[in-house]
C-alpha cells in the first residue's frame, strides 16, 4: 500500500490548525512521535505559548497488565493549563486508550477550557468514544498492522508500515 | 535459578532489599525513572493513577518518622492505599512473630510491604515467605542496608554531578552503626565512582571496610581533600554502647563539618546528610544551611525515588 508523503500531510494539518489558533492556545504533544509533530507544528504556526509535551506512562490503563513502560521521560508542561484552549498533538490515532491518558494527566495540571485533538494519521479502530478534530489523513488499516512516524536525517518526517505478522509467534 | 533474591526468574526486581550486587542497568531505570516522578509534586493535582487500589502497608518495627512519612507521600502519590503500621508497639509485645504479622496482613490483601527492623535481614526473611506477587522494600534493616536512601543519595549526586567517573566522594562519621553508608558504597561503587572515601575516628569504621572498595582516613583535612560530595552521617547516640566516642563537642571538634574544614573540598563540592541532623556535632548550621548544602533537594528527590522504586516493584511479573 502506497503512504501519504508525512511532509505534505505536516503541512495540511498545519493549514488546517491555524484559522482555530487564539493568543489562549497551546499545543500539547505526546512522546514520542506526538512530540515531534507538535514540535515541528509549533514551529509552523508561530506560536507564542511555549509548547507542551506528555509522557502518559503514569496513566496508562494497562498498567497491571504490562508494567512501566521501560523509558519513561519527563512531562513538561511550561504553561498554567487552567482556562487554556490545549491542542493536543499524537502521530497516530487508534484504538483512542491514548488521548483518554493524556486528558487524565492534562487535568491533574489544571482545567483547561477546551481540548481539542490533532494527529496526521487516524487509522480508524477506536476502542473509545475520541473523535479528533484535526486530521493529516485517514486510512484505514487493519488490526494486525501498525504504521509508525519515524523522524529521519535528511528526510524529516517519515511514515511506514510493520506487520508484526512477519514475527513467528512462539 | 535465582542467587539473587530480589531478582525475578524473568530479571526484574520483584523486591528491593539491598543495593549491593544490583545490575547497573536496574539502578539507573530506577534513577531515569525518578526524574520523571519529581515534576508531578508540582503540578495542580500531585498524584498519578498509577498504583490506584494498590494497598502497601508501612511494616515498622523499628521507630522512624521521617523514613516512614517519605514513604508514605510517594505511595500516595501513586495512588494506593497506605496503612502504617508501628508493630513495635502492639503485635510483638503480644507475642506474634514477625511472619505471623506478615501472613496476617497478607490476608488482608497486601500488594506491598515496606519493612523498618533493627535485625539485619529481616526484610529478606519477609521477602523470601510472602506470596508471589506481594513485593517487599527494605527500608532499614540493622547495620546492613537502607537501599532507597542509598538510591536518592544517587539521584542527589547525579542530578548535580552527572560523570560519576569523575567523581570523589567522602563518606564522614559514624561508619560502624551506618547502613546508609553501606548502601551509598555499593551503589557509588556499581556506578563506577572514581574515588571513594570514608573518614571518621578508628573507633567508628567497621574491620575490612577496606574490602569494599573505599580508601580508609582518619584525618579530616587528608581525607577531604580535593573532595567533590561530602556526605556526613548522622552520629547515632541511641545505637553507641560504651565509650567509643569522649564526648560530642570532642567529635563536632575533629570531624564536625565546618566552613574551614569544608574549604579543604572542591570548590563547587556539595554537602548531603541524610538526616536527621544533630548540628554541631557532625555538623555546623552555617555549613548545613550553606550554599553548597542539597540537605533539602535529598528529602525531595527521595519522594520520588521512592515512587521510582514502588511503581517499578509493582510493574514485576506482570
Amino acid at each position: 500500500m502506497d503512504l501519504p508523503n508525512a511532509e505534505t500531510l505536516v503541512a495540511h494539518l498545519a493549514d488546517r490548525i491555524a484559522p482555530h489558533v487564539g493568543a489562549e492556545s497551546a499545543l500539547v504533544g505526546i512522546h514520542t512521535g506526538g512530540a515531534w509533530l507538535a514540535q515541528r507544528l509549533h514551529q509552523r504556526l508561530g506560536m507564542a505559548t511555549p509548547l507542551g509535551t506528555l509522557d502518559i506512562s503514569f496513566y496508562r490503563d494497562d498498567f497491571s497488565r504490562i508494567g512501566l513502560h521501560p523509558q519513561v521521560k519527563p512531562s513538561d508542561i511550561p504553561f498554567a493549563v487552567e482556562g487554556r484552549d490545549i491542542i493536543l498533538v499524537d502521530d497516530v490515532l487508534y484504538t483512542g486508550r491514548t488521548i483518554r491518558a493524556a486528558m487524565n494527566e492534562l487535568f491533574d495540571y489544571g482545567r483547561p477550557s477546551a481540548i481539542r485533538l490533532a494527529v496526521l494519521i487516524d487509522r480508524g479502530g477506536r476502542e473509545l468514544p475520541v473523535c479528533p478534530d484535526f486530521v493529516g489523513e485517514r486510512i484505514a488499516l487493519p488490526r494486525h498492522q501498525n504504521i509508525q512516524l519515524t523522524l529521519e536525517a535528511g528526510h524529516g518526517f517519515v511514515l511506514s508500515l510493520q506487520s508484526p505478522s512477519a514475527q513467528v509467534d512462539a | 535459578m535465582r542467587n539473587n533474591p530480589q531478582i525475578n526468574q524473568h530479571g526484574e526486581l520483584n523486591h528491593l532489599l539491598t543495593l549491593e550486587g544490583l545490575p547497573r542497568e536496574i539502578l539507573l531505570h530506577i534513577l531515569d525513572t525518578a526524574a520523571s516522578f519529581v515534576g508531578v509534586a508540582e503540578r495542580e493535582v500531585k498524584k498519578v493513577p498509577l498504583l490506584r487500589g494498590k494497598a502497601i502497608f508501612n511494616l515498622f518495627f523499628e521507630p522512624s518518622t521521617r523514613t516512614r512519612t517519605t514513604f508514605e507521600i510517594a505511595a500516595k502519590r501513586l495512588s494506593a492505599d497506605v496503612l502504617n503500621l508501628n508493630i513495635g508497639a502492639s503485635s510483638q509485645s503480644k507475642g506474634e512473630t514477625v511472619l505471623d504479622t506478615v501472613d496476617n496482613l497478607s490476608a488482608m490483601h497486601a500488594d506491598m510491604f515496606i519493612v523498618r527492623h533493627a535485625q539485619s535481614g529481616a526484610a529478606h526473611l519477609i521477602a523470601q515467605h510472602v506470596a508471589p506477587h506481594i513485593h517487599v522494600i527494605n527500608a532499614g534493616d540493622g547495620r546492613h542496608a537502607h537501599p532507597t536512601q542509598g538510591l536518592l543519595d544517587m539521584y542527589t549526586i547525579r542530578h548535580y554531578k552527572p560523570d560519576f567517573g569523575g567523581l570523589r566522594v567522602a563518606i564522614v562519621g559514624d561508619l560502624m552503626h551506618s547502613r546508609v553508608a553501606r548502601s551509598e558504597i555499593h551503589a557509588l561503587n556499581i556506578l563506577g565512582t572514581r574515588e571513594v572515601r570514608v573518614i571518621a575516628p578508628k573507633t567508628l569504621i567497621p574491620s575490612g571496610v577496606e574490602g569494599l572498595g573505599v580508601q580508609v582516613y582518619h584525618n579530616m583535612a587528608a581525607g577531604l581533600a580535593g573532595v567533590d560530595v561530602v556526605i556526613m552521617l548522622r552520629l547515632q547516640h541511641e545505637r553507641m554502647k560504651g565509650a567509643i566516642l569522649p564526648s560530642a563537642q570532642e567529635y563536632f571538634k575533629y570531624y564536625g563539618l565546618t566552613p574551614e574544614k569544608l574549604a579543604f573540598c572542591s570548590h563547587d563540592a556539595i554537602v548531603m546528610h541524610p538526616g536527621p541532623m544533630n548540628r554541631g556535632v557532625e555538623i555546623d548550621s552555617s555549613v548545613a544551611d550553606g550554599a553548597q548544602s542539597v540537605i533539602l533537594p535529598q528529602v525531595t528527590f527521595g519522594i520520588a525515588v521512592r515512587m521510582a522504586v514502588m511503581s517499578i516493584l509493582a510493574s514485576s511479573g506482570s
